[in-house]
């Protein structure tokens, strides 16, 4: 059999395995032969694992236990995120084969609420770039155009959510790693409060600025699988010891009264013009739905990059020296002694971008550089934190766009790291700011998606979905699908 | 006033100047980052998780109980508790430092500004400043094996300590020595550790300087680092301060490096020269959040903080009665304090327990080389035996038996029921003997009256004889004399 995700949200297929319409083993091994047709062309998966989710598809028929929402779906997991005894490689080299003998906490939750895992989704190496093309594994495309980067770094989870492979992945968002790969697909990506999902088990890159999101074809399902994965976590001391709510309450359609800010920064220099329009009539849309929308500032909006590429280098030089070939992974041969062993492993194990950021984050904690460098990004990112205190004050969610353009080539950007760095702009002080930040689809620009970004208050997930969901459902975007849709 | 005379005889016209940097592993039951145990001695890699390997992706979660062994010892050493702490991160590669990095407290120290005043041999006290506390990980364990393999023990790793780092203060390897005895008793008596000096779980990274008397500036610092014997620190000291006078008076320059002490020659070894400062790249740890410390908080630390040697010293004295040299036998170790407490807390005469620990029971610990804690000898028992003695029940010679039960964990009453160790003060009973033996023996009345007062010996002989040694010496002495006064 074949089953499309296209016409069934999770809801549908949820209802389909409790009336019997379905089994979660013919769903398993649907979402397995999507992946082997398609995969081919999309490059999503680094690696799948049928025996362990066909397995686990048979406890769930023989239980027939479908009271979580959740049972018996497939899902795709970004491959930064810790399976146990199921290689994890953060697509690097020197991960490869590597098996964890621990699930992360956000795999452990979707275990338990029956959530079947096919397989890890390709990223940049160590979640290090926008494209997806940093990868040691291989290069994902986009669902909508296979000569386009599908964004990333959770290019893969974007695109198999887009290209119809699973109805739900999660990804991880450090400066926008969800956001801008769901806003090339044309799908929705939220990347949470800092603190709202626990993690542990997610391979660190930035650990100040990393969170665990989920991918999905619709807002409403976004929110059910959040539902799911947040939490606070005693083994991760940032997550946040707070009630969880039903993200799913605010999904009326109505925004009447609701108060969008939108920042006159974030229509500026590097933003393509034929975006802005796409962004600003989705805008329109929301005022004609009856919220308000204000014009404001968010003055050190520019310093966003440069800051970011301070802290999140710095904690990442910092993290990324685990890999060491001491305990697990890739170890180079051939070493004469401990120095000669740590410098062959790391120059032979790592790609050119983790290189360059390792080099980048030593130097700014170097003695001679902290004051200038560190503590200076420290300094932008608490005036970032400030310029969204003050807009927040008087307005319930920010509006602007995901990403500067529309997906381009492959190939194109890969060699100008300062382009690409620049491509984070309206994402990265989202991270710095911890709050919560959505990409739904706001139109199409040249046959490409475009994404629509709404920023909410820190824990207000449940208005930023509102605000998504009125959109989604007054645009129905989602109805139109990408070519490689037509495949099944 | 310093004596300059001996100084210079010493070092020749060079004043001393010494730093040092004590570790204490605090013994709580899990490590500072991880739930695994903390305990020494287990096979290789036994008590270590994924947290301590350093596998991608886990998380350190701060062990609260660790901060709170770390107050302990600020409120000791009577430094100020900072209310707000900040974990970073040192970075350095190694592979008994999984992560790469060590978690501590650099920017914001547990403790700062405390003090610890030091007896010194000449009965004088001098008050060595402590510049700050901070709590922070120990490193795992590498051993070179002779197959050529280097081999990772990570059982250590983790393992939460106190740096306790003292201000310049201390002026001569004697004050060094004296400083490190003293605080280890401090230590000891917040009950945060063992301090075994064997075990690694008290060591002391030194610094030394020398420059000429009366000169403003410090002169260069060498550094020696963990040694784990007090005698070995001040050997190292003594050998630095005549090596460096030496090289400085032939007119050469002290650089600034790293020494190891190399115990059978008793001399340091250069292990390298330091171009510069390490750089750490310090940060603060972005995986934890910070803690704020209120004065709820350190006020419940303090109420848990038991009594310090000294004033369990003075309250021995003042209070119990207890000479002064016992008082300070009986607080070498906390569990022996503890211990004694609890035994007149249980109902024993002050001096008798103080002489039972002091004696016997060191013998014992000595003989069989057990620490207190490891007998089963309880303070209970203890108080109950030497409450037999008081009471006359059991006679001190009979106690030597009770003794050795109670060590063997036996209850002292009724051991001694069993074995009829019970010391017979009847008056009635006594006098049926008494006078049975005393008409059995009329030569020894006649003896007695003729004032040969040996004959009370025989006749006490024979009562003891007569009564399986279980009458009481003194009732039955007192007596017979009023026996033997009516005859």
């Amino acid at each position: 059999m074949t089953i499309n995700f296209f016409d069934n949200d999770l809801t549908s297929l949820h209802n389909k395995l409790i009336n019997k319409e379905l089994t979660a083993t013919e769903l398993t091994q649907a979402t397995l032969d999507n992946v082997a047709h398609t995969d081919e062309q999309l490059n999503a998966f680094i690696s799948t694992n049928p025996e362990e989710a066909l397995l686990q598809a048979k406890k769930i028929d023989d239980a027939h236990d479908f009271s979580d929402i959740l049972t018996g779906l497939p899902v795709g997991l970004k491959d930064n995120l810790a399976t146990n005894g199921i290689q994890t490689t953060g697509a690097s080299r020197i991960l490869e084969g590597f098996k964890p003998v621990y699930d992360a906490t956000v795999v452990s939750k979707l275990n338990t609420a029956g959530a079947v895992s096919v397989g890890k989704t390709n990223m940049d190496e160590f979640a290090m770039g926008g494209s997806t093309e940093t990868s040691y594994y291989k290069k994902t495309t986009n669902a909508w155009d296979a000569t386009k980067v599908p964004g990333g770094s959770s290019g893969g989870s974007a695109a198999a959510v887009a290209g119809g492979l699973v109805p739900f992945a999660l990804g991880s968002d450090t400066g926008g790693s969800i956001r801008q790969p769901a806003a090339f697909n044309g799908i929705v990506g939220l990347k949470p409060t800092y603190g709202r999902v626990s993690r542990w088990g997610l391979f660190a890159m930035a650990s100040s600025l990393d969170q665990v999101g989920p991918f999905t074809r619709t807002v409403k399902d976004n929110a059910l699988v959040l539902n799911t994965i947040a939490g606070f976590d005693e083994k991760d001391s940032t997550s946040a010891d707070r009630d969880v709510p039903d993200f799913t309450a605010k999904l009326t359609g109505n925004v009447k009264g609701l108060k969008i800010a939108v920042p006159k920064e974030y229509f500026g220099e590097g933003i393509d013009p034929k975006v802005a329009s796409t962004v600003k009539a989705a805008i329109a849309q929301l005022e004609a739905l009856g919220a308000t929308v204000d014009e404001v500032s968010l003055p050190h909006t520019k310093y966003g990059v440069a800051a970011y590429y301070i802290i999140m280098s710095s904690e990442a030089s910092s993290n990324l020296q685990r890999y060491d070939g001491v305990r697990y992974g890739f170890r180079a041969d051939d070493v004469q002694n401990l120095e000669d062993l740590y410098v062959k492993t790391r120059s032979e194990g790592f790609g050119d971008e983790v290189k360059r950021r390792i080099m980048l984050g030593t130097f700014s904690l170097s003695a001679g550089a902290y004051d200038a460098f560190f503590k200076k990004a420290a300094k932008i990112r608490t005036l970032l934190i400030e310029d969204f205190n003050r807009v927040f004050a008087d307005y319930d969610v920010i509006v602007g766009p995901t990403a500067p353009t529309v997906a381009y080539g492959i190939g194109e950007e890969i060699d100008d790291p300062t382009a690409m760095y620049l491509a984070d702009a309206l994402t990265i002080p989202v991270n710095l700011a911890g709050l919560p930040g959505l990409s739904v689809n706001a139109g199409f620009v040249d046959g490409l998606p475009v994404g629509l970004q709404i920023i909410g208050k820190p824990f207000d997930e449940a208005t930023v979905y509102q605000t998504g969901y009125a959109f989604e459902q007054a645009s129905r975007l989602f109805e139109q699908l990408p070519k490689i849709a037509k495949k099944y | 006033m310093i004596d300059l005379r001996s100084k210079i005889m010493a070092t020749g016209n060079f004043e001393t100047t010494i730093g040092l940097e004590v570790h204490v592993e605090m013994q709580t039951n899990s490590k500072l980052m991880s739930p695994s145990p903390v305990h020494y001695g287990d096979k290789p890699n036994e008590n270590t998780n994924v947290i301590d390997f350093g596998y991608p992706g886990v998380l350190p979660v701060a062990n609260k109980g660790a901060l709170e062994y770390g107050m302990r010892a600020a409120l000791a050493l009577n430094a100020t508790i900072s209310p707000f702490i900040r974990w970073d991160r040192k970075n350095y590669f190694y592979p008994d430092n999984p992560k790469a990095y060590q978690t501590t407290q650099s920017q914001t120290p547990l403790g700062k500004n405390g003090y610890l005043d030091v007896t010194l041999a000449d009965g004088t006290t001098k008050r060595i400043r402590i510049k700050e506390l901070h709590v922070e990980e120990d490193a795992g364990k590498n051993t070179h094996g002779t197959d050529g393999y280097s081999y990772v023990d990570l059982n250590r790793q983790g393992t939460p300590l106190i740096e306790i780092v003292s201000e310049p203060d201390i002026a001569s390897p004697d004050e060094a020595y004296a400083y490190l005895e003293q605080l280890r008793q401090a230590i000891l008596f917040t009950g945060i550790s063992e301090a075994k000096m064997q075990e690694g779980q008290m060591r002391a990274d030194v610094n030394i300087s020398i420059r000429p008397y009366g000169s403003s500036e410090y002169g260069t610092k060498v550094e020696m680092k963990n040694i784990n014997s007090f005698n070995y620190v001040r050997n190292a000291l003594i050998f630095e301060e005549k090596r460096q006078a030496e090289v400085l008076r032939s007119g050469g320059i002290i650089q600034q490096e790293t020494r190891r002490y190399n115990e059978p020659t008793k001399s340091t070894i250069l292990m390298r020269v330091k171009e510069g400062a390490d750089d750490y790249r310090y940060f603060p740890e972005p995986d934890l959040a910070p803690v704020v410390i209120d004065q709820n908080w350190i006020d419940k630390v303090a109420d848990e903080l038991p009594k310090s040697a000294g004033d369990r010293q003075t309250s021995y004295v003042s209070t119990l009665g207890i000479e002064r040299y016992d008082a300070e036998v009986l607080t070498q170790t906390l569990a022996m304090s503890d211990f004694y407490d609890a035994t007149v807390a249980a109902g024993a005469d002050a001096k008798r327990a103080a002489n039972y620990l002091i004696g016997d029971v060191n013998a014992f610990m000595n003989k069989h080389q057990v620490e207190l804690q490891e007998t089963q000898l309880t303070p209970e028992h203890l108080a109950g035996m030497i409450k037999l003695i008081e009471s006359g029940t059991i006679s001190t010679k009979q106690a030597k038996q009770v003794f050795e039960a109670i060590m063997a964990g036996e209850e002292p009453e009724a051991f001694a029921k069993k074995n009829g160790l019970v010391q017979i003060s009847d008056p009635e009973v006594l006098l049926t003997w008494i006078t049975e033996v005393l008409d059995n023996n009329p030569q020894s009345i006649e003896d007695f009256k003729g004032g040969k007062d040996r004959a009370t010996g025989y006749l006490i002989g024979q009562l003891m004889k007569m009564s399986k040694g279980q009458a009481n010496p003194g009732v039955m002495n007192k007596l017979l004399l009023a026996e033997l006064a009516k005859r």
